[in-house]
């Protein structure tokens, strides 16, 4: 099928590349089902874009490349929700507000995506630790050293 | 909205498979139970607000992304 998107302009999009997020994600709650789109070509940086509604698209990255000791358990409830089996088979990303210029922008920590690669179901977990907020300066720790 | 009052220990039940109790009662301050099947999502108010929030800003529109990236590597 072929779709208008945020930042790809149009773009054939295909079943087996989209993410089901069975109760959408806080804020909107009908957008259930959203593709990964890349930006540039290195991999760090990527959008989730929703199939439904072309300017809802958020710009995510691995938390992990930036926070690198970033962790936190996913509780039963989600496991159980997106039939998780393997640790391996989990992807989390974290929804960036992107601000002008690029250097200030921020991760939320507290909410990061969560996607099975094994069956495309996905959502945003709400964690309850303190140490994790919604808006983590990105390059605070590293002046800028991870790149995209 | 329904108002109940509820002592210590007591419950609230709601249809047939959320159960609310007051665990505790200190001052200003409640510490409530809740039994719920686990694909009903609970969440302290104010955070998932604070959610919602974030994720509606990070969701504007971003003038000229590609540029912004761009503008950064070039750093």
């Amino acid at each position: 099928m072929k779709r208008n998107t945020k930042y790809h302009g149009e773009i054939e999009i295909s079943e087996s590349d989209i993410w089901h997020f069975e109760n959408g994600i806080p804020g909107f709650p009908d957008e259930k089902a959203f593709v990964l789109l890349p930006i540039l070509d290195n991999g760090v940086y990527m959008v989730l874009q929703s199939v439904m509604t072309p300017y809802v698209a958020f710009v995510i990255t691995s938390p992990f490349l930036f926070f690198s000791d970033y962790e936190f358990n996913i509780d039963d409830a989600t496991l159980e929700q997106l039939s998780i089996e393997k640790e391996e088979d989990v992807l989390v990303y974290a929804i960036l507000t992107v601000r002008d210029p690029f250097a200030n922008t921020t991760a939320n920590l507290q909410a990061p995506l969560i996607l099975n690669q094994k069956n495309h179901q996905a959502k945003q977990l709400i964690l309850n630790d303190p140490k994790y907020k919604t808006r983590h300066p990105l390059f605070a720790n590293k002046s800028g050293k991870v790149k995209g | 909205m329904l108002i109940l009052s509820r002592r210590k220990g007591e419950s609230i039940q709601i249809g047939d498979d959320i159960e609310i109790t007051i665990a505790a009662i200190q001052g200003d301050q409640v510490k409530i139970g809740i039994d719920a099947p686990k694909h009903i999502e609970i969440h302290r108010k104010e955070v998932y607000l604070e959610i919602q929030r974030e994720n509606t800003a990070a969701a504007q529109g971003i003038q000229g992304l590609l540029g912004l990236l761009k503008e950064h590597n070039g750093k």
